[in-house]
């Protein structure tokens, strides 16, 4: 299925997880924060939160800036 | 809590009242020399979208943190709707909830929305968050950020990047004078005269970016203005002498042969 993922489309595994689409970004380790459409997602949903067809994802982080 | 030798902020101690960004310096290890040299223990950072290009460098990895706490900003927030979303990634990110609040008004001059930046500000304080507010040098406002539950106000000295210096110093007086939160000058400094200007007038901290980060050697900026804002710090305390109109001799005119 198709996915929204920081602006770009991704072809990601039906049924995928956040937690299953950080490992496959090799995201897992590094501190990020995961927005599935409106929400924002808590490091603690991530196994369960299941994504759907077109939801657009972002995933941040700290970058430079003063 | 104002005053004493320790600038406490929310209950967070902090020896050195020199804040510094981690935007725009030539590499990430320039960065990290000067942030040492700085002497600084809180940087700022941005939230952006990671990069997932995973063979790039990351900012963390060049951030002990160990040895800094990072202060997630709202930079290039303009409503604060979007302020408040952006605070709540960060702390998502950070697993921590201090923020360096902006919610910018105007794309130029990136003076702050102050309508929005209060709305912003009372929404975080309820959230839990502890909210640093980037406001410009009004008196009246900066009381009204403080009323609305802020840690710390952070008036501007002048427009961000711009290294004018502390433009009105009268206000920024006026604020320190009414003032029960720390004052933090935030943005406007060029060098490292500003710096001691606004830690002389009795601003418990300045936080600067571009002034070191955009200087020729930013290591060398970064250990000029650790100076300036100690050298600052420690002529407040000293308090200095009046300013007068005429001479006064430092020498005595007794013992003088006739």
């Amino acid at each position: 299925m198709e996915i929204r993922l920081n602006g770009k489309t991704r072809e990601v595994a039906d049924g995928i997880t956040v937690s299953q689409l950080l490992d496959e970004l090799t995201l897992q380790a590094l501190r990020v924060a995961v927005q599935v459409n409106t929400d924002i997602i808590k490091r603690e949903r991530y196994e369960e939160v299941v994504l759907q067809p077109g939801d657009t994802v972002e995933i941040l982080t700290f970058m430079s800036g003063g | 809590m104002r005053g004493g030798e320790i600038l406490t902020i929310a209950g967070k101690e902090f020896r050195s009242r020199l804040f510094v960004g981690t935007g725009k310096y030539p590499d990430f290890s320039t960065m990290e020399k000067a942030l040492a040299a700085s002497g600084t223990e809180m940087v700022t950072v941005a939230v952006r979208r990671v990069n997932l290009d995973r063979t790039q460098e990351s900012l963390l990895d060049y951030i002990d943190l160990k040895k800094y706490s990072l202060l997630p900003n709202t930079a290039g927030c303009y409503t604060a709707d979007e302020a408040v979303k952006y605070s709540r990634l960060a702390r998502e990110v950070g697993m921590s909830n201090w923020v360096k609040l902006e919610v910018i008004g105007d794309q130029r001059t990136l003076f702050p929305d102050n309508e929005e930046l209060l709305k912003a500000t009372k929404i975080l304080v309820k959230d839990g968050f502890v909210v640093l507010p980037y406001t410009n040098d009004d008196p009246v406002f900066a009381k009204k950020l403080e009323d609305a539950g802020a840690a710390a106000v952070m008036p501007l000295g002048a427009p961000i990047g711009s290294g004018l210096g502390i433009r009105n110093p009268h206000n920024i007086a006026i604020i320190l004078q009414g003032a029960k939160v720390p004052v933090i000058v935030d943005a406007g400094v060029g060098t490292a005269s500003d710096a001691s200007i606004a830690m002389e007038m009795g601003a418990d901290g300045v936080l600067m970016n571009t002034a070191i980060a955009g200087a020729k050697d930013p290591v060398k900026m970064a250990e000029a203005m650790r100076k300036a804002i100690e050298a600052g710090r420690l002529a407040y305390e000293a308090g200095r002498i009046p300013k007068k109109s005429y001479a006064s001799a430092s020498t005595t005119m007794e013992g003088m042969i006739e």
